[in-house]
């Protein structure tokens, strides 16, 4: 297996990776190390994962972070309506009391959170950890633990030790800047837009029912609102779903009717400052630029 | 850039990577032992002798985030093709051709393989007589002109700077401490810690007489410092580099930006142990000290490239400026708009309001007050000093 094999199937599977992107992910998979993507919103991280898992036909395991996200979310939990129950039929029976804390402490009583799920998998899964830079950084100290020794420590239990290993892919948006320890962890990326090369290759492999002359015009549409002053630019899922809008409505030419191309930009705009600063003489004067 | 020389004396490819990896850590890329060795088998897993494949496979490795993965190239090149060295053009096209006659061979540089062949196949061989230097190991900064720039060491003797300093630590202190979301246990809280209760209520039959509870223990907010270094502002600037160093050094969170045409981060500088190689780096960096003023276009630089990863909810972003602007006010106006609905505080920290009769008439300064949380005067250690009841009181 080579990066450019891995390029191939990813772009057999629908997902076209730049070269970089390619051999980072390839390092990833053949080192065994975590990978950190970063970018702006929409450029297609949390695809790659899903791609990646679809590739080695291995277990999509997802934890998405939020802030306050904590260990009882992302590792495990007990469950502690099977443990009160438990508890009160042991009572009935006059069981010792050590015996029952063994028993309603054993694993039948453990609710597996993503990351425990992930390390005891059978196969390797693929672990993807969604948006880590919302999660406090008190959980990005408990991620290191477990990326490098892939062990969980459960106080009432014991350590539990990885089956496997997945392949772990982090993704974060810059929401707060993370460690350097978490980031010398892992192999990095930075995921930009596309280039209109690249972006018109995702375009055919989406939408290959589109026109070429559209694809054209789409793409280079996107291409040049990215270089527009806007609050939120246009990701590549915004611009898949412009296309299919527009397949949709049976659009052969963005020129032919401003108005609708206009309306349509409701798939690419999604803040009211973002629609004021586009109006249709801008869009026309994109629309130029794209053709 | 600090350059470092490919070490002429080096064997195999494991003292070569070492030695990159040191170059890297001059330059401020922090990577030591793990990046080497994960590099070494990254090497051996692609085909070594493709310089791009190389590149693109030590970039993953090394650069830890977007900044770095940018200038990681220009560092590449340096240390393997020899590029950082002050040198004629013909031999770095040299070397350049060097490099893609090797791409040809698809030697592979696994971690075992043998010396000669090492030595055999770098790029740099052909430019090793040529440029005739000695010894291995690394060059210090290469000297550039220092006309232009005004010497930042005058600014940085201790002694009447160092109040100034306290006084900064002691702000930057007063704001750290704010509440988390996340809950910890504690004897009073707003939640229960349901795994503790029945973990006590075991013994009773698993009857919660107990309540054990979490609540949310503080958590840290951040402080950003931009400083006006433009041509007005020069005669404060001295004080204020001081104060900026006190909040960079009593906090690792605290961020430093310096502006006069152009936007620099200072932080790292601030923060560097050593003072001579600090001033170095300040003095890179102050090119255009003491010019033209362009807040509007330098906020909005920093809303463009460093407010997404400093700025957040829980941030004070501390603006020091006389508020004398060459750009259009609505510019400013826009920028700080912007910082706003990130949820940052802003504190305008103005030396001319200490003076007497002052009001914000400038059409920057009157473009950005909508927007301030605090506007206060800063002509004086004490107005520094009386900030620190203000973010106290948040």
């Amino acid at each position: 297996m080579s990066w450019q094999k891995l390029q191939a199937d990813l772009s057999d599977t629908g997902y076209v990776a730049s070269d970089d992107l390619a051999m980072a992910l390839f390092l990833a998979v053949t080192l065994g190390k975590p990978l950190l993507l970063e970018g702006p919103a929409g450029v297609g991280k949390t695809q790659i994962a899903k791609t990646l898992a679809e590739l080695q036909d291995a277990k999509l395991i997802r934890l998405q972070c939020y802030e306050g996200l904590d260990a009882s979310h992302a590792i495990y939990e007990w469950n502690y309506q099977r443990q009160l129950l438990s508890i009160r039929a042991a009572a009935e029976e006059h069981k010792p009391s050590g015996e029952v804390e063994d028993h309603i402490f054993s694993e039948k009583f453990l609710l597996q959170r993503p990351l425990l799920e992930a390390i005891r998998q059978d196969r390797p899964a693929v672990l993807l950890i969604d948006e880590i830079d919302r999660a406090d950084e008190e959980f990005e100290a408990y991620l290191l633990e477990i990326l490098s020794d892939f062990q969980i420590t459960i106080p009432e239990i014991g350590t539990i030790e990885a089956t496997t290993r997945p392949h772990v892919i982090l993704t974060a948006n810059g929401a707060r800047d993370l460690s350097d320890a978490l980031r010398r962890r892992c192999l990095y990326n930075y995921v930009d837009y596309p280039d209109r090369r690249t972006e018109m290759a995702i375009l055919a492999k989406r939408c290959p029912a589109l026109e070429d002359r559209l694809a054209e015009q789409i793409v280079g549409f996107v291409q040049a609102l990215r270089k527009e002053e806007l609050e939120k630019k246009p990701g590549i899922a915004e611009m898949l779903d412009w296309a299919a809008a527009l397949a949709g409505l049976g659009v052969n030419d963005l020129a032919d009717d401003p108005e609708q191309t206009q309306a349509t930009l409701v798939c690419l705009l999604k803040t009211e400052r973002d629609r004021a600063a586009v109006p249709k003489e801008v869009q026309q004067r994109l629309v130029g630029k794209a053709a | 850039m600090q350059v470092t020389r490919f070490p002429e004396r080096a064997v195999g490819p494991a003292e070569r990577l070492a030695g990159f990896m040191a170059h890297l850590r001059l330059n401020g890329i922090p990577s030591g032992l793990g990046e080497t060795e994960t590099a070494l088998a990254a090497l051996g897993a692609v085909d070594a002798g493709r310089i791009g494949e190389v590149r693109s496979a030590l970039r993953a490795i090394c650069a830890g985030d977007a900044d770095q993965e940018k200038r990681f190239d220009e560092l590449f090149d340096a240390y393997w093709l020899n590029r950082g060295r002050k040198r004629d053009g013909a031999s770095v096209k040299q070397s350049a051709r060097n490099m893609q006659a090797t791409s040809g061979s698809n030697y592979r540089m696994a971690p075992g393989a043998s010396d000669d062949e090492g030595e055999a196949d770098t790029p740099d061989d052909g430019t090793e007589s040529a440029t005739g230097r000695s010894g291995t190991g690394r060059l210090i900064a290469s000297k550039t002109g220092n006309v232009e720039k005004t010497d930042l060491r005058k600014l940085m003797t201790p002694e009447d700077l160092e109040r100034a300093e306290r006084i900064a630590e002691k702000i930057a202190k007063s704001i750290r401490d704010r509440r988390s979301r996340r809950r910890k246990a504690a004897l009073r809280g707003e939640a229960l810690d349901m795994r503790k209760i029945l973990r006590k209520s075991v013994h009773r039959g698993g009857e919660p007489i107990e309540l054990f509870r979490k609540a949310r223990p503080d958590r840290p907010s951040n402080l950003i410092a931009i400083l006006d270094v433009s041509g007005s502002m020069t005669v404060y600037a001295r004080v204020f580099l001081a104060f900026l160093k006190g909040l960079v050094s009593a906090d690792q969170r605290t961020d430093a930006y310096l502006f006069h045409t152009q936007l620099v981060r200072i932080s790292d500088a601030l923060r560097d142990g050593d003072t001579m190689r600090a001033v170095n780096r300040l003095s890179i960096m102050a090119k255009g000290f003491g010019g033209g003023t362009k807040i509007g276009t330098n906020l909005k630089q920093f809303n463009a490239q460093y407010a997404a990863q400093s700025v957040n909810g829980r941030s004070v972003v501390i603006i020091l400026s006389d508020g004398y602007d060459t750009d259009p006010p609505e510019m400013l106006d826009e920028a700080l708009a912007r910082l706003k609905r990130r949820g940052a505080r802003i504190v305008w920290l103005n030396p001319l309001k200490g003076w007497e009769g002052y009001a914000p008439v400038a059409r920057g300064m009157a473009a950005a007050l909508p927007h301030l949380d605090h506007f206060a005067a800063a002509n004086t250690l004490d107005d520094l000093a009386a900030l620190e009841p203000w973010l106290n009181g948040l």
